[in-house]
């Protein structure tokens, strides 16, 4: 099945000529990705005609990769204890299958970066915020570990910090008994920079995901969802997701 | 009613000393389990990034709706004006403080950071129910504390309706806020229901009540007070309204919930084949807390204050069930990504998720419970909460009254 999500492949391209799914133009991913973003000054607020969004193509996501996971763990400094229950995830890899028909798909799934997050939405302290820029943080001076955020989420999307935590990424402050997330790499984006994950699925060839700003008619990702069908996950919760899947 | 003579507890009588150190050391106990869960951090718990809610919430919601609950005796005596229960008003304002207090604190004493109550003090999410519910609780402690003062104060003692009403509409309002923390929970299935308000007002009754019998039957037997059966025939049939009331909602959460496409599945899981969840639910909540204490308060045969008791701890035991089955129960059951699909990850994805509560986290919960019955103990013996008498006589006049009638009648026939 991998190397159907390869595209584009002989097995890939003969679906597409099939006309069996509205698969993206291949290479229209790999020629649009990672794109550029200007640095955000430190002493500036970020700025709500921005909203930062990520575009997945599950069509092009390969079950055996794991390179934005990676990526991830080694960006955001994530240190694993051996404990799978309890040792924090920001993005995973989700494997889905139809029963009925055998289809199958593999794609990455972190905080969907919510226009109306459910998290922001009870945290008692306002710790769980959303800035102007639609990027969902959690501001860990104030988070109090209640967990009131992992309990709303929809997506599963959030860790606590169960133990202490050493050998921290300067980028990615971390907090024992707080609660932490994808941050879309904030700290990049600030900078200019596509989030890690993205780079790193570039980087291995896939271009299955596509970074950039949702409001802007110049950016690949905003012209990308008006051609192509693209969907939330739960959107009939109606969280408004800035990360949206193509091929699912 | 003659003027009751009201009375502090004897706090040198060994069995009162004997429980106040067991209680006191099962409080040390939960404190020395709460600091070490802090300092390894949460993973020593069950808890995890799936079951992020454990024990101490159980603990935790289960106090809190029962304080709620436990100040329905002075609502029926002051809003009600159901002057019987006049007497054992004070004690279950008491109590309603102290269950409260003990549910915070194992609340905050979970909490991943509990040296930052003080941010979540200052720093409010209005839009946050559980914002709103510190505020309720805050409130809840000065409106007690004031209604008692009213209660207490031979000068306000008649004027305490007021304070009295006002209490038992923040009260029912607490309860809903507590139970909207669930309510509120659009993404988990097992959760978001109308009937969640409505059904933690009844579970707050029938706790409450529950406890409240057990603290007055202990009371008046480590103190020697003499207990009538006017007052606890009438808590009798209270808590068997409350208990019935309280199974009737459960059902009728998991019916309703039924009829709504997509929820099957998990109403199958709780009632079906949830394992210990459905063993919880049928055998703890619904049996022993719900159909064998309904037997214990309603066949006449079995009226005593010893059934009365048994009944009250099986109701705090199925109490203490069904409020697992609702907070673990639900974060069990996976989080539906994506309709039609199997899922499967690294993250734990679609597979109903484990947990098994560890002991620090059962003991912390102890602690509360001790902390809440530390609390009555102390206001008790420092202040005159309760009657040196609850016999019929002086309770109701007129049951001596009748009695007497009856016996002259008796002599003279
Ligand atoms: S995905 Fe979850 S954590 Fe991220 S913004 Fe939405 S609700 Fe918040
Ligand atoms: S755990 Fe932290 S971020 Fe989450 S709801 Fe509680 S205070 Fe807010």
């Amino acid at each position: 099945m991998s190397e159907n999500c390869l595209s584009p492949t002989r097995r890939g391209l003969l679906k597409a000529a099939a006309g069996s799914a509205a698969l993206l133009a291949p290479g229209v991913f790999l020629l649009a990705a990672p794109s550029p973003s200007k640095a955000r000054p430190d002493d500036t607020a970020t700025d709500s005609s921005v909203r930062w969004g990520l575009l997945v193509d599950t069509n092009r996501c390969d079950q055996e990769c794991t390179a934005c996971v990676d990526a991830c763990k080694e960006e955001m400094g994530l240190i694993g204890k051996g404990r799978p229950a309890t040792d924090a995830q920001y993005i995973r890899k989700v494997e889905l299958a139809e029963p009925k028909t055998g289809f199958t798909r593999s794609l990455p799934m972190m905080c969907q970066h919510c226009s109306n997050p459910p998290c922001a939405d009870v945290c008692p302290t306002g710790a769980s915020f959303k800035r102007a820029d639609g990027i969902v943080l959690v501001d860990r001076h104030i988070c109090i570990g209640c967990r009131y955020c992992m309990m709303a989420c929809p997506y599963k999307a959030r860790s606590f910090a169960h133990e202490k935590l050493e050998d921290q990424a300067a980028n990615n402050p971390r907090g024992k008994g707080c609660v932490e997330a994808c941050t879309l790499c904030a700290h990049r984006v600030d900078a200019g920079i596509v989030p890690a994950c993205v780079e790193a699925c570039h980087a291995k060839g896939r271009g299955a995901m596509l970074f950039g700003d949702l409001q802007n008619p110049e950016h690949a990702i905003t012209q990308v969802v008006a051609q192509y069908p693209t969907s939330q996950i739960r959107a009939d919760l109606k969280t408004d997701p800035g990360v949206r899947y193509h091929g699912i | 009613m003659p003027d009751l003579v009201f009375k502090e507890l004897n706090a040198k009588g060994t069995a009162f000393r004997a429980l106040f150190v067991i209680l006191a050391g099962l409080f040390l106990i939960g404190l020395g389990a709460a600091y070490y869960m802090e300092h390894s951090g949460h993973w020593v718990t069950g808890m995890t990034n799936q079951v992020v809610w454990g024990m101490p919430h159980v603990f935790a919601v289960f106090l809190i709706v029962a304080a709620s609950g436990a100040l329905n005796v002075a609502s029926i005596s002051s809003v009600f004006g159901k002057s019987i229960y006049k007497p054992i008003a004070p004690l279950s304002a008491l109590l309603a403080l102290a269950l409260l207090a003990g549910g915070l604190a194992v609340l905050v004493l979970d909490l991943g950071r509990p040296d930052r109550l003080i941010v979540a003090m200052s720093h409010f999410n209005f839009k946050s129910i559980f914002a709103a519910n510190i505020i309720l609780y805050t409130g809840f402690f000065g409106i007690v504390l004031v209604y008692l003062w009213f209660m207490m104060d031979r000068r306000l003692k008649y004027k305490s309706s007021g304070p009295g009403t006002f209490a038992f509409i923040w009260r029912l309002v607490l309860t809903t806020g507590t139970g909207s923390i669930f309510g509120f929970l659009a993404a988990r299935e097992a959760y978001s229901s109308a009937v969640m308000a409505p059904l933690f007002i009844a579970m707050s009754l029938a706790f409450g009540t529950a406890i409240f019998i057990l603290v007055l039957l202990t009371v008046c037997a480590i103190d020697k007070r003499p207990l009538g059966t006017v007052l606890t025939e009438r808590l009798r049939v209270l808590l068997a309204v409350f208990v019935a009331a309280t199974a009737y909602l459960a059902l009728l959460q998991h019916v309703t919930a039924a009829y709504w496409a997509g929820r099957v599945e998990v109403v199958a899981f709780v009632l079906l084949n949830g394992g210990i969840y459905t063993f919880l639910f049928w055998g703890v909540q619904m049996g022993l807390g719900t159909v064998f204490p309904l037997a214990l308060t309603l066949v006449p045969r079995l009226r005593s204050h010893a059934t009365l008791a048994f009944a009250s701890v099986l109701v705090v035991l199925g109490g203490l069930a069904q409020t697992y089955v609702i907070i673990i129960g639900g974060q069990a059951w996976p989080l539906t990504l994506f309709p039609g699909y199997e899922v499967e990850s690294s993250f734990y994805d679609g597979i109903v998720q484990s947990y098994a509560p560890s002991l620090p986290e059962i003991l912390l919960g102890i602690g509360g419970f001790a902390l809440a019955l530390l609390i009555v103990a102390f206001g008790m013996a420092i202040l005159r909460f309760l009657p040196v008498t609850l016999a019929d006589a002086q309770i109701d006049p007129h049951a001596k009254k009748r009695l007497m009638e009856s016996e002259e009648a008796v002599e003279t026939a």
